[in-house]
């Protein structure tokens, strides 16, 4: 990652629209975002799944690895760290995360965009 | 002379093995390997002949492993052996020896009676005898036995279990009687007649008579007596085949068999024998043990050692039947000044013998009837001192009987068919096996007879090794001490559990086995509350995830039964929705390409229409097949079809460590492959077969008989019982027949908890069947009454309007299927998937484009 673009920030949904450890997919210029929210706080990856090429991310399980707070792709089980989007389980393969707060009970998500 | 070329006589079992040995040893390929064998098969499992008509297949009780240096030529008997010239010879030619091994085991004995020379009287000794009896029992009804020995209670079994009528008839008083003293023989022969085998004791077969079809059709016995029989089995006794040794002159032993020395050399220094053909100083054995040492004994010499045969172990346990049947040792009390003590229990029906030395300190040999749990740990203490106090060994071993494993000497023989000792054991466990499979694979031990396996775990208890059975990184427990501490202590949420037994967040793995846990015990709508965040996505979607991100659903349709009305309404839904269609492995309908936020439409169409979740998606009761049975089939002799609607109806929804599937077949024909399944009936003239254990899948396992002619009422108690003690002490992910395996006492402990009660469970596993059909409840009409959980079938929280636009299909074969390649993969570089790789991603899928055949008209 050398330059990152940062565009704006969209408001999402209200905060109570993202249940507890469970994720949602919303759209953001475009984009697929995967949405989670867990005790560590929120969370933002891109929600295709980078082995299958399948938007699926968002409906993973969420967890932790030595504590470290986890999704797991629901297709094929490789687990993901939600705060830096590497692949925990495979060398070399990450999904892009993006910037994701709540501001007034709304949650706000930024793409990040690595060039 | 250590080195040539030898020729081996008989791929059996003992053939077999000295085979290997050999090759173990001789790592110089010293020896140049020709086998011979009479049979068209390569060496099989003969200990283990009778499971083939349990099911199991030809090939797994293939012993052979094909090596380089052995050439093996089937279906070539040896016809000659001429000494002088060294050679065999065989249809096909002629075979120089340097060395020559007889291993070609032995007859079976036909008593000239006679009638034996019908059709339809057959021997059981080889995979082709009971291929023959199988397909001359079809449609046939009753059956017979000549010999009312270990062979003949075994061959009885098999005729019971093609569905006939059977009798046994011994010329001696009691059955298994070179085994079993008289008051052991009285208790068997209960045990026997219970089972619906007639005995004929004390009493003569003097003529076997042709029915006007001219195949066998009764027995006429010394007493005057005829029995019906169409199907006769001659289970008389076995004799060596030593016609080669004979016919060049060798020496055989006083009983027949080629006489060898304590080496299993004979008189001719090249010629060696080896199993059932050998007459070891004098003396031929009829188990695979002894053969396995005597090959194991010319495999050493071969390459110049000096071993000798070490004497047998006549230890005998009647396997099948259901009936605990031991002896081993000195079990008449032939030795002088030897003692007895005996334990006769009518409420349990047991009855134990052990023979004692004179001074009562050595144990000699017994009997065991009716309970043989004792069994390894007394047969591995022959000629020892006793373990613990007689009555304590022989008391029922939830007593506590000591007789455990632990307490034998380093030089008990712990596997006897393997002469493996308990040091060999200990030293295996010290050099660091943990479990059984491992001991088997170092040590052979269990690889046989296997009823060391119990004395196996316990020495691996004994030695402190304690396999981990933690379920994941966040919990310590086992899916099954979970279960219990949820149950017990009545915990409703993975919050609560995880804090107080566990840490973390939990993950992938200990989530779903948590939800599948709460629903087992009834905690409700498997999506409420934080249940929802435990979910697969496919039972959170209540739907299954499908490569692209779509989903298919799978409405129920018990028994696979399905009126018009109901076909056309799934014919509209999947029109109206542009669904991809096909009739599934199980017997239902299967539409595909949904998007989430179709789902609660589409399901709204079928709900009303009467349709429930087929939990396809769930680790559930998935489809209890069915054939049609006797609603028409000519052959049917029961309901099989009301009964699998009835079942699919009970157990719909029960969530489970693994899925669990079910079929039933309306008769024998099985139709219906209900042998394949978790839970499988199979209807018989007067009620069910019930079958357990059984899968497809990677590991194909045909499920075993647990119960037989069983009234509906107690198929369904049992079948209770068997799914609840499943769902509670299984392992994640762990198919029935797995867990049966990993079960201490396997299938007879199973049959002990669900059958006898001996845990007493039954009444509480019923209870807890009970409330789950009580509160079952179709999950996609709860879903669709609530709209809060309709809340998450959206594409989008922030566009909900907007299908996910990544989802894209073609047309193949006039239905719609995901674009092949589909959404690129991003950031993955190629070939960093790993194994798990989908075929989008991948690129070695086969085209299947043959070309449409044309249809002139
Ligand atoms: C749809 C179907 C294939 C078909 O087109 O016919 C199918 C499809 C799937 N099977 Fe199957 N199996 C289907 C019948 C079978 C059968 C045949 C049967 O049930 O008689 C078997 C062998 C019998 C058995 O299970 O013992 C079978 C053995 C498996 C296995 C291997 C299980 C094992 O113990 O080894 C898996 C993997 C697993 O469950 O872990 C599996 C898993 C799957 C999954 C759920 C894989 C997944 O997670 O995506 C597939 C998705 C279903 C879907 O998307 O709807 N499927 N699968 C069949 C649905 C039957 C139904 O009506 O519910
Ligand atoms: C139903 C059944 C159940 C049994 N249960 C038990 C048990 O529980 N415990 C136990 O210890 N034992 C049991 N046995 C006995 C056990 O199977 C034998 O002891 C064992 O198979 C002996 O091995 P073997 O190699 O000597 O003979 P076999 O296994 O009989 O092999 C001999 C082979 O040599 C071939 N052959 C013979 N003559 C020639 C020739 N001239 N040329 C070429 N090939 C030839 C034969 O066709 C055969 O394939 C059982 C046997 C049967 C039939
Ligand atoms: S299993 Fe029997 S009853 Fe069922 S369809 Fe087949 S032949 Fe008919
Ligand atoms: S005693 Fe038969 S396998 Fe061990």
């Amino acid at each position: 990652m050398t330059t990152a673009s940062v565009l704006d920030w969209t408001t999402v949904c209200p905060l109570d629209r993202l249940e507890s450890d469970r994720g949602v997919a919303a759209l953001v210029d475009g984009v697929q975002v995967a949405l989670f929210r867990t005790a560590d706080g929120l969370f933002a990856l891109d929600n295709q799944d980078p082995v299958s090429g399948a938007y699926v991310l968002s409906r993973g399980i969420v967890g932790s690895r030595n504590g470290v707070p986890t999704v797991a792709s629901p297709l094929h089980k490789q687990v993901y760290d939600l705060r830096t989007g590497d692949c925990l389980d495979l060398p070399g393969v990450s999904v892009s995360r993006h910037e994701v707060r709540c501001r007034d009970g709304l949650v706000e998500v930024r793409l990040r965009q690595e060039e | 002379m250590n080195g040539g070329r030898l020729v081996v006589v008989g791929n059996g079992m003992v053939g077999q093995r000295f085979v290997e040995a050999l090759r173990a040893r001789d790592t110089e390929q010293r020896w140049q390997v020709t086998v011979l064998g009479e049979e068209r098969r390569p060496a099989y499992d003969r200990v283990r002949l009778s499971a083939y008509f349990d099911g199991v297949s030809a090939e797994e009780l293939n012993l052979h492993t094909p090596d380089d240096g052995v050439e093996l030529r089937l279906g070539e008997a040896v016809t000659g052996l001429d000494r002088d010239r060294r050679v065999v010879t065989t249809a096909h030619g002629e075979y120089p020896y340097d060395a020559l091994v007889l291993a070609t085991g032995s007859y079976p004995f036909v008593p000239p009676v006679p009638g034996t020379d019908l059709p339809g009287v057959f021997v059981y000794r080889t995979l082709d005898d009971l291929a023959a009896i199988r397909a001359h029992a079809a449609g046939r009804r009753t059956g017979a036995v000549v010999g009312g020995g270990l062979l003949g209670l075994e061959a009885a079994n098999a005729l019971r279990l093609l569905g006939l009528a059977t009798h046994v008839v011994e010329f001696a008083p009691r059955l298994m009687p070179v085994q079993v003293d008289t008051a052991g023989g009285a208790m068997l022969r209960r045990y026997v007649e219970e089972l619906g085998v007639t005995t004929h004791l004390g009493v003569a077969t003097t003529a076997l008579r042709p029915g006007p079809d001219g195949t066998v059709r009764a027995l006429e016995l010394g007493d005057g007596t005829a029995v019906e029989a169409d199907v006769v089995v001659v289970a008389a006794g076995i004799r060596p085949r030593d016609e080669l040794a004979r016919a060049a002159g060798l020496d055989l032993g006083p009983r027949g068999g080629v006489l060898v020395d304590a080496g299993c050399r004979t008189a001719d220094e090249r010629i060696w024998a080896v199993g059932e053909c050998a007459a070891v100083d004098g003396v031929c054995h009829g188990l695979v043990a002894p053969g396995y040492a005597m090959a194991e004994v010319v495999a050493d010499r071969l390459l110049g050692g000096a071993a000798t045969f070490p004497g047998a172990d006549t230890a005998t346990k009647l396997k099948l039947l259901g009936v605990d049947v031991a002896s081993f040792g000195d079990a008449h009390g032939t030795t002088e000044g030897c003692l007895d003590v005996t334990f006769t229990d009518p409420a349990t029906r047991t009855y134990a013998k052990l023979v004692l030395s004179d001074d009562a300190r050595t144990l000699l040999g017994g009997v065991l009837v009716g309970d043989a749990t004792a069994y390894p740990t007394l047969r591995a203490s022959v000629g020892g001192p006793l373990p613990g106090p007689p009555l304590a060994l022989l008391a029922p071993a939830d007593a506590g009987g000591g007789a455990g494993a632990a307490a034998l000497p380093g030089t008990a023989q712990v596997c006897s068919c393997n002469a493996v000792t308990k040091d060999d054991v200990d030293a295996a466990i010290a050099g660091g096996c943990a479990d059984v499979p491992a001991l088997k694979a170092c040590t052979r031990a269990g690889t046989s007879c296997g009823s060391c396996v119990p004395m196996l775990k316990q020495l691996l208890d004994a030695a402190g090794v304690r396999q981990s059975t933690a379920l994941c990184e966040h919990f310590d427990a086992s899916r099954q001490e979970l279960f219990d501490i949820v149950r017990v202590r009545g915990i409703r949420t993975f919050s609560q559990l995880i804090a107080e037994h566990g840490r973390g967040r939990g993950c992938d793995i200990c989530k779903p086995v948590v939800a599948s846990i709460l629903a087992s015990l009834g905690s409700g709508y498997v999506l409420d509350g934080e249940q929802a965040s435990l979910q697969d996505t496919n039972d959170h979607f209540l739907a299954n995830l499908q490569r692209d991100g779509t989903y298919s659903v799978v409405p129920r349709i018990p028994g696979g039964e399905v009126s018009p009305e109901k076909l056309i309404v799934i014919g509209e839904v999947a029109r109206d929705f542009n669904l991809y269609t096909k009739i599934t492995g199980g017997q239902r309908i299967d539409l595909f390409g949904a998007r989430v936020e179709q789902l609660p439409l589409i399901w709204r169409r079928l709900v009303d229409a009467g349709f429930e979740s087929g939990h396809a998606y769930g680790k559930a009761l998935r489809t209890v097949k069915s054939c049609v049975g006797d609603t028409w089939c000519r052959y049917g002799v029961q309901d099989s079809v009301g009964l699998a609607v009835a079942l699919e109806l009970r157990y719909r929804g029960l969530r489970a460590p693994h899925k669990l599937k079910s079929a039933v077949s309306g008769c024998a024909r099985e139709c219906a492959e209900a042998r394949s399944k978790d839970f499988g009936v199979i209807a018989t003239e007067t009620g069910w077969n019930l079958y357990v254990g059984g899968n497809g899948g990677f590991r194909p396992r045909h499920a075993e008989l647990f119960a037989t002619d069983l009234s509906t009422q107690e198929l369904i108690s049992l079948v209770d019982r068997f799914l609840m003690y499943y769902v509670r002490t299984a392992d994640r992910l762990q198919r029935t027949s797995a867990w049966i395996e990993a079960m201490d006492g396997g299938l007879d402990h199973l049959r002990a908890v669900l059958v006898e009660d001996s845990l007493g469970l039954c009444a509480e596993l019923e209870a807890a069947m009970a409330r789950h059909v009580g509160s079952y409840s179709d999950e996609w009409r709860d879903t669709l009454d609530d709209p809060e959980r309709l809340r998450r079938f959206t594409s989008f929280v922030n566009a909900p309007d907007v299908p996910d636009p990544s989802i894209s299909f073609e047309v193949v074969r006039g239905q719609p299927v995901p674009v092949r390649g589909g959404p690129p993969p991003t950031t993955a570089g190629p070939g960093t998937a790993g194994a798990g790789e989908p075929a989008a991603v991948g690129g070695r899928r086969q085209p299947v484009t043959l070309g449409m055949p044309e249809v002139r008209r």
